[in-house]
């Protein structure tokens, strides 16, 4: 089998991989919030952004060729990744004190593990609404990040389509497809992996608070890189 | 006489045949007549389409030219270049606004006129200019015309009934050379390619060292022959795509060409599919150039009728190759070839993932040639002149000759086309500038260079160029011409990746706070940290290079910065004693411990 090297430790690939793909699968891990093992790749959050042969590029978009050298965790990606990560936090609305995903957030704990300690930038605060429409679940624009995993994952894998992306620029919006245009009118089920997919607080159950306590959920005692892929009492069947 | 908004969606659906690729040509037809496009509308095309309302909807609201709110029976908008400000836009579209009673921004639905502003409309030469309900185009604005155009607009007159010099979009070819100089081609090209055939045709293209003249360079007879040689499936054709989303503000050249060489692009096009041997062409006419699209057409009839488009071209068997044309609607990144190519699908122009490049799965995932309208012009003339003819002009890495959109302060602007290799001083001197403080090379994506520098040479050893060259003389403070860019690629830029949809409205705040007089060394800090952010971590160039016009201007003119900077290392973006206003009111207070200094 072919390899690259990532920060120096040669990593398997099969042919088509991804550089991402293939360091998850050997256990490395590179910083990343729309990219999944189970969805197509998206390039949108760029938190993967590595130095590939000097150049730099996203690690979920590129594939691995053999002899590359990879550049992962330097001073000047990991800044790199500090400031994408700041800017996701301005750009919404995110308080995480009062978030239920608080401890199990992919935003919040790839600030952590960044060392994240402020937001740098202005917050621009846009006026978003909450989407309570929907019997079993919560949608909350306010903490959206775009990452399009829930559209790929109602696409891909639910086969619904139940969500889509609106707008340009900075008014990039979620889209939920029901003529109402809320959630409550779509075909969304709490069991769909795009209701349970979200990597940040934006569409969360309802009615199930604290049902992991503080202090024991999933990244309270684990960097993004060394906690399990899925959340303590994600696989209970929730719905 | 007028159709249903139902209809209207029916007579459009039919017309493209139910086709889901069609869909933005669907939205702008629906709009032709309906005027906005409300949800229950949108509805109706997702179901004729058997798309989801949410896709639609999201197609819809990504083009700036489609409106999910109403606007004006006439909708009016003002070219915002910043050669359009430069000769007083905005004062004349605040005199519009007030002879019209309408302020900027929603309107009731029904409501006679709207006014707004979009992106250069490629008139630099020419501005101020208007563009009216995203189909007709008004230019040379003064404070004349606004008055009768109010007028016209409070008495409803219908916009055909306006004064047809107001239309009057003038070439204004001030230096012509190979490509401009002869008359357009009506099959002298084809037939030298026929009787050299297509692999010979091919090896001229490349001994002509032709490079695409779209901005980015890339050899044009390697992106051929890469086409040439993909794996086509069963059924499949190749694909070619003439890119006329000429949306970089300051350019117009593409503009003039269409206007008074069309002939030659669309020659161009089929030599193409003779050499690829593709049947499928299509032109992507940027949205602003709706009103090109009647005269195209009629040129695209001639030459079907002409046996130059169609079956058995020039007679000859199995060569069969026809051209549609597909009118953009509002976006600047779609002249990125792979965001073009999503447009041309009928979806959202976001650029896709590369590889796999167009070349390989383009339109439609069959193989596809994107190239400016420039490329085809310079393709069709080697096809007939040969590759020896055109590269004896221009340099060793830069062949032949290319066209520039000059505007700005000089005495002519207009287009201007040389061999490659011409001094910026040169074309200086011939456009009449005087007193030349800057040059923008290649519109805001390109180089700001200043007056050390105009001995620099237009090419691609030294300055490439994607076909614009705005002037800015010493009465101009450059620090504004960086603030229009950053508010022209906070408004263009498409959302998808992190640093470019939040980066991008980071730097128009920072720009914005220095125009206020709130900034400080800390601002500028951050300017060339956003700046570092950028390059590199964007999913296309359209974020990397927002910012090259911040880097060049901050190098080369610090002054226009350094005056608006205070001496202090932080002042906060807001005024903590405005903020206390609504608690004064509300207590009744305005005493001086109900005030608080901001900078103490």
């Amino acid at each position: 089998m072919s390899h690259f090297l990532l920060d120096g430790t040669p990593v398997p690939f099969a042919a088509g991989e991804t550089l991402l793909a293939a360091a998850q699968r050997a256990g490395q891990s590179i910083a990343h919030l729309c990219w999944d093992a189970r969805l197509g790749p998206s390039g949108a959050c760029r938190l993967c952004t590595v130095r590939v042969d000097g150049r730099l590029a996203a690690a979920c978009t590129t594939h691995a060729q053999a002899g590359q050298v990879v550049e992962n965790r330097t001073a000047d990606l990991d800044a790199r990744r500090l400031r994408l990560t700041q800017m996701l936090f301005v750009e919404g609305n995110h308080f995480c004190p009062g978030c239920e995903k608080s401890g199990d957030c992919d935003l919040q704990a790839t600030a952590y593990a960044l060392g994240m300690t402020d937001m740098h930038f202005e917050l621009l605060a846009p006026q978003r609404p909450v989407d309570a429409s929907h019997p079993d679940l919560w949608l909350d624009h306010n903490r959206c990040i775009l990452c399009k995993l829930c559209v790929r994952a109602s696409h891909e894998v639910d086969g619904k389509n139940v969500f889509a992306i609106g707008g340009y620029g900075a008014s990039t919006r979620l889209l939920v497809n029901a003529p109402s245009g809320q959630l409550g009118d779509s075909a969304l089920a709490a069991s769909d992996l795009a209701a349970r997919i979200c990597p940040v607080g934006a569409i969360l159950p309802k009615r199930r608070g604290f049902a992991v306590p503080l202090g024991a959920r999933r990244y309270d005692s684990a960097a993004p890189s060394e906690a399990p892929a899925t959340a303590p009492g994600d696989g209970d069947g929730a719905s | 006489m007028h159709a249903t908004p139902a209809a209207a969606v029916t007579r459009a659906l039919r017309l493209h045949r139910h086709r889901r690729d069609a869909l933005v040509q669907i939205l702008r037809a629906v709009q032709e007549h309906t005027g906005w496009l409300p949800r229950p509308l949108l509805a109706q095309v997702a179901q004729g389409l058997g798309l989801t309302p949410a896709v639609v909807e999201g197609v819809a609201s990504f083009y700036r030219f489609f409106h999910l709110q109403p606007v004006g029976r006439y909708h009016l908008l003002w070219s915002d270049h910043i050669t359009d400000r430069m000769r007083g836009s905005r004062a004349l579209a605040q005199a519009l606004c007030t002879r019209l009673a309408v302020a900027p921004g929603p309107v009731r639905a029904g409501a006679l006129a709207s006014v707004s502003t979009t992106s250069c409309t490629g008139l630099a030469d020419q501005g101020p200019a208007l563009l009216v309900n995203q189909h007709q185009v008004l230019t040379r604005m003064d404070g004349e015309r606004v008055r009768q155009l109010a007028d016209l607009v409070l008495g409803q007159v219908p916009v055909p009934d306006w004064p047809a010099e107001w239309m009057q979009v003038d070439d204004n070819i001030r230096r012509a050379d190979v490509l401009l100089g002869s008359p357009p081609l009506l099959g002298d090209a084809l037939q030298a390619t026929l009787g050299r055939g297509a692999q010979a045709t091919l090896d001229a293209l490349e001994a002509s060292r032709l490079r695409g003249r779209g901005g980015a360079g890339f050899a044009t007879a390697r992106k051929w022959a890469l086409c040439r040689a993909a794996p086509l499936a069963a059924g499949a054709t190749r694909v070619v795509v003439c890119n006329a989303d000429e949306g970089e503000p300051g350019t117009f050249k593409d503009r003039v060409l269409l206007q008074c060489q069309a002939d030659t692009v669309f020659e161009g096009m089929t030599v193409a599919a003779r050499v690829l041997g593709a049947r499928e062409g299509l032109v992507y006419l940027r949205g602003e150039y709706r009103f090109l699209l009647a005269p195209l057409q009629a040129v695209l009839a001639r030459r079907r009728a002409r046996g130059l488009l169609g079956h058995r071209i020039l007679g000859c068997a199995g060569f069969d190759f026809d051209i549609t044309i597909h009118v953009g609607a509002g976006a600047y990144v779609c002249g990125e070839e792979s965001a073009l190519i999503e447009s041309l699908e009928g979806k959202r122009g976001t650029p896709r993932i590369r590889p796999p490049f167009p070349v390989e799965r383009g339109y439609l995932g069959q193989p596809t040639i994107v190239n400016n309208v420039e490329t085809f012009c310079a393709a069709a003339r080697i096809a007939k002149h040969g590759d020896a003819w055109w590269s004896a002009r221009g340099t060793v890495h830069s062949s032949g000759t290319r066209l520039h959109s000059v505007s700005g302060d000089c005495a002519r602007p207009g287009i201007y086309e040389y061999p490659l290799g011409v001094s910026v001083a040169q074309v200086l001197h011939d456009c009449g500038a005087q007193a030349t403080q800057a040059v923008q090379v290649g519109g805001p994506s390109g180089t700001c260079i200043a007056a050390p520098e105009f001995d620099r040479r237009l090419c691609f050893e030294d300055l490439p160029t994607a076909g614009a060259f705005t002037v800015f003389d010493h009465s101009r403070d450059m620090f504004e011409v960086a603030h229009s860019f950053a508010r022209f690629f906070a408004h263009e830029s498409c959302g998808f990746c992190t640093p470019c949809r939040v980066g991008t409205q980071l730097v128009l705040r920072r720009m914005d706070k220095l125009a206020a007089g709130l900034g400080s060394a800390w601002d500028r800090a951050e300017l060339d940290g956003l700046d570092a952010l950028m390059q590199g971590t964007t999913h296309c160039g359209l974020g990397a290079s927002s910012t090259r016009a911040l880097r060049d201007t901050l190098q080369r003119f610090g002054p226009a910065y350094a005056r608006r900077l205070r001496q202090r290392s932080f002042v906060p973006g807001f005024d903590l004693d405005v903020e206390l206003e609504s608690a004064r009111r509300a207590t009744g207070r305005d005493d001086a411990h109900a005030h608080l200094e901001q900078h103490e």
